[in-house]
């Protein structure tokens, strides 16, 4: 298969950015959207040119490191899967396929198509755990936990942390990634103690690094790769007015 | 020589790492403060060790390669974490895991340490549901187990296929916490260089800014290496694109041992090669043999029509395939360990019978499971291992078999380190996969995380005290040193030498190179001819790389090539003394098969006289002869059989 793509270049975080075009030809359409990139990184270093840098690492859709802008879609045209997991059989022969960075002001451009991800740590320090320390602890046993709540906890914590919601989000709102940890966390009796001061941390700490509100779009949801669920959205809301009306409560007392 | 001493405490199997414990020394809370842990890898082995040594209120810097420690390697582990609680009553304990885990191994594990690990196995799921990693529960709300990787208890702890994530997510929520708090410093984008030894301790390390191609030095009483395994050198593998063994290499250079390089393991059960642009291979979970058939046709030329696409698999009637694991091992069937099903595969594939386009790939068949279970049950078990499947093949495991082959996965070799888990420079530890000390010559499956936060939970920060506690009188160590500028300068010649290079060959195209020699002559089968033409082949690589590697771009700003080439650069060193163990380990165990040490039958052949040992390598300068020594292992409390699966 033969494309045209639009690629984004940009020196460092002050440069001024543009878009390329390359002419990439004979890829085979079991080739990865990763691997075509690996191929057109090959011929420039070739041609003694700089290779377009685009942060990658597990190539199987779970470290979360991955992450293009390709065609208007975070993690392009095929749902429910990464960057990495995109293979060029989804594109038409001959298509120009434009790729940029995630583009969203809590997260500055490195270079080319590497963006810092970091805000979205900061936020998870502001709460985004159980305070326990090592050692210590009851047996694992000894908390139960039904079977259903369990398994809505493990889909909320299978969000990898890509960013890509806030990418698709037209206001860079971390909501959906925010409600995850902090719904994972409120479903489970390990994290009940903390509810209340982590969703306001938590969320104060996003505002403060700029990310925008969440004005119901749901574009996060649409092109989540992990497919969480705006019921955790939802869940957060209600976990935050508790924690409003209990801190109000403890003010009067 | 033996210049070895493996520090194993005096007393009782049992009793060992209790009686160490109480003797160790300890560090006391004001002191602790004044003493500097650099930690280097953020991945289970780093994120658990750094965040207990934090909490216990060390002064800690953590360094992580990529932009956050979630994106660690031990994130995509997917089968589950093994502990002898014995909730499922079917007869398991410390003893028993101990057991499986040394003979799974094939009998070259030291006995302590692996002891040592089970005991505090149960301690780890204790700490991880404490800190809110959602494991899979039954509906009475109590922890669920499965049975993995053939073990005959059910003793495996699992978050759906996703237990690495959530065990690393667990650690590094711990580590955020201490983030927050400030005990422990965190450094994303930063590669370790080198390592700074002085008066013969470790003192600090160099980095690398990868976002900045800044070099940065960094000062500390004790170092730990939590970079994880050496996979990549086989430059297909289903480690990380990122993942390497450069800083072992580094430490291997200055003076640390590297002990069983040549011990890797080789996963059955991963998704074939597709064409020359591969870049990496997908494992496929081995929970999927608890169910999966593995079968090749019987006769050559059914395969053959099947490699040229004039057949499908489902056109193969019942008596014409070869269901050649439960044909040779009736009793363990589809479940054997991981190196018995892969040579397995291998020997089926070498002798015409593979099925993938390139001849190398067997099925594996859930369609009598489907008959048994019914299809949603067989959805529910594996259903996001067979849409990945789909995602990446582009065909439906439920009507067609899925295709396997086994690829690199594990490195169970590593820094040589003692009961301590100190290397051989006083004040360097290594956990993890980094170490070589518990899984012998083979690792059974769900026993990677495990070790990974036994080492940084559990064990580490007691020993490391044991070392720290003669410290406390050592002054804040200052990077303005003749040894930390030495290592600097020696590290920007090193990186324009490569940059001034500008040869003819692209970094990848030299690591497919060594790829290549390594799978074919230093691979899943080894004999003494092809490990002596690999050792000249691998010397000549690292000429080409030193006289013809090209990379582009420049020192001061981010640069994926250079990161590669001196990555490549160690890797080459690293696969001479993967050959060169190879070679002298004459005897077939575990991982480590050569071809003329088997038995009759065609299996691998062990020899406890000559061989039960552990071989540490010693570096002694470029182009010089590395020094094998030997810690002979010492089977105390066990019986040592002959692994038999039949
Ligand atoms: S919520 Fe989804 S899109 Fe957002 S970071 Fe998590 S996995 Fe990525
Ligand atoms: S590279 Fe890890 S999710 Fe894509």
């Amino acid at each position: 298969m033969d494309f045209t793509l639009k690629i984004w270049r940009q020196e460092s975080q002050k440069a001024k950015g543009r878009f390329e075009t390359y002419k990439i030809t004979d890829i085979s359409p079991d080739c990865s959207f990763l691997e075509m990139l690996d191929i057109l990184n090959e011929s420039l270093v070739n041609k003694l040119s700089h290779p377009v840098c685009f942060d990658h690492d597990c190539r199987e859709g779970i470290c979360g490191m991955c992450g293009l802008y390709i065609n208007g879609h975070p993690h392009g045209p095929d749902s429910a899967i990464t960057t990495c997991q995109l293979h060029m059989r989804k594109f038409k022969d001959g298509e120009t396929i434009t790729i940029e960075p995630w583009r969203a002001k809590p997260f500055p451009i490195i270079r080319d198509l590497v963006v810092d991800r970091t805000a979205l740590d900061k936020i998870i320090q502001e709460g985004g755990y159980v305070s326990v320390t090592t050692g210590g602890v009851p047996d694992g046993n000894s908390i139960l936990i039904p079977k259903h709540k369990a398994d809505k906890a493990m889909d909320s914590a299978s969000c990898i942390g890509c960013g890509a919601c806030v990418a698709a989000c037209k206001n860079a709102s971390a909501m959906l990634f925010v409600s995850a940890k902090v719904s994972q966390l409120a479903l489970l009796p390990q994290g009940k103690p903390e509810a209340a001061t982590r969703v306001q941390n938590m969320v104060a700490k996003m505002d403060q690094l700029g990310f925008g509100n969440c004005t119901n779009t749901y574009a996060c949801e649409a092109e989540c790769p992990k497919e969480i669920k705006r019921s955790n959205i939802a869940r957060m809301n209600r976990e935050f007015i508790l924690a409003k009306v209990a801190s109000e409560e403890d003010l009067q007392q | 020589m033996n210049t070895l001493s493996s520090k194993i405490p005096e007393g009782q199997l049992s009793e060992k790492w209790t009686r160490y414990k109480s003797s160790q020394k300890l560090v006391n809370p004001a002191n602790k403060r004044k003493l500097d842990i650099i930690v280097v890898g953020t991945g289970l082995a780093g994120a658990s060790a750094a965040a207990s040594l934090g909490a216990l209120g060390f002064n800690v810097k953590i360094f992580c390669i990529s932009d956050s420690p979630r994106r660690a390697h031990s994130i995509a582990a997917q089968g589950g974490i093994n502990a002898a609680k014995n909730y499922q009553n079917d007869g398991d304990s410390v003893d028993r895991l101990f057991f499986d885990t040394i003979k799974g191994g094939d009998y070259r594990a030291r006995e302590a340490n692996v002891y040592r690990l089970a005991e505090v196995s149960n301690s780890i799921i204790d700490q991880c549901v404490a800190q809110g990693v959602p494991f899979a529960r039954d509906y009475s709300g109590m922890l669920d187990n499965r049975s993995f990787g053939g073990a005959q208890v059910s003793r495996t702890f699992y978050a759906k296929g996703q237990t690495g994530q959530q065990l690393l997510l667990g650690a590094y929520s711990a580590l955020s916490k201490e983030i927050k708090a400030g005990t422990v410093k965190m450094y994303e984008r930063r590669e370790m260089m080198d390592l700074v030894v002085v008066d013969g301790r470790a003192r600090g390390i160099i980095t690398r800014n990868l976002q900045t191609g800044e070099i940065e030095r960094w000062a500390s009483h004790a170092v730990v290496i939590a970079t994880g395994g050496y996979g990549n050198v086989y430059f297909l593998s289903t480690n990380a694109m990122n993942c390497n063994g450069s800083a072992a290499v580094q430490c291997f250079h200055k003076g640390a041992f590297f002990a069983n390089p040549c011990f890797v393991q080789i996963h059955p059960t991963c998704i074939p090669v597709k064409g020359d642009y591969q870049s990496k291979l997908t494992l496929m979970s081995e929970s999927l043999r608890n169910d999966g058939r593995i079968w090749v046709p019987k006769k050559i030329e059914d395969a053959q029509a099947i490699r040229e696409g004039r057949l499908n698999p489902t056109d193969i009637s019942e008596q014409d395939r070869d269901y050649y694991l439960e044909r040779r091992y009736p009793a363990f069937g589809n479940l054997v360990p991981r190196d018995i099903a892969s040579r397995a595969a291998k020997e089926r594939c070498d002798a015409g019978y593979g099925v993938a386009p390139s001849g190398y790939g067997v099925y594996l068949d859930f369609k009598s499971a489907i008959e048994r279970l019914g299809k949603d049950k067989v959805e529910a078990r594996y259903g996001n291992l067979f849409q990945m499947y789909e995602k990446i093949v582009d065909v439906n495991p439920y009507e067609n078999p899925m295709m396997i082959y086994p690829a690199v996965h594990y490195t169970m070799g590593g820094l040589w380190v003692d009961y301590e888990l100190q290397t051989t420079i006083p004040g360097l530890f290594a956990t993890g996969e980094a170490n070589f000390s518990d899984h012998g010559a083979n690792r059974l499956g769900a026993s990677a995380l495990m070790q990974g936060l036994a080492d940084g939970y559990f064990i580490l920060p007691y020993t490391i005290q044991n070392y720290l506690s003669d410290q406390i009188y050592q002054e804040r160590i200052s990077t303005q040193t003749e040894e930390f500028t030495q290592a600097e300068n020696a590290l920007r010649d090193k990186l324009e030498t490569i940059m001034s290079i500008k040869g003819e060959k692209t970094v990848d195209t030299l690591q497919r190179e060594l790829g290549h020699i390594m799978w074919e002559y230093v691979g899943m089968g080894r004999n003494a001819e092809n490990l002596r033409k690999a050792i000249p082949m691998l010397r000549e690589l690292r000429n080409e790389f030193w006289t013809n590697v090209r990379v582009t771009g420049d020192l001061t700003s981010m640069n994926p090539e250079l990161e590669k080439a001196v990555r490549l650069a160690d890797h080459i060193e690293l696969s001479q003394i993967i050959a060169k163990d190879a070679l002298q380990r004459e005897e077939s165990c575990g991982g480590h098969y050569r071809e003329e040490f088997v038995t009759n039958e065609g299996e691998a052949k062990r020899d406890d006289d000559n061989y039960m040992f552990v071989a540490a390598w010693q570096y002694t300068g470029k182009d010089q002869e590395p020094i094998m020594h030997k810690e002979e292992l010492k089977y105390e409390f066990i019986n040592v059989q002959q692994r038999n699966y039949k």
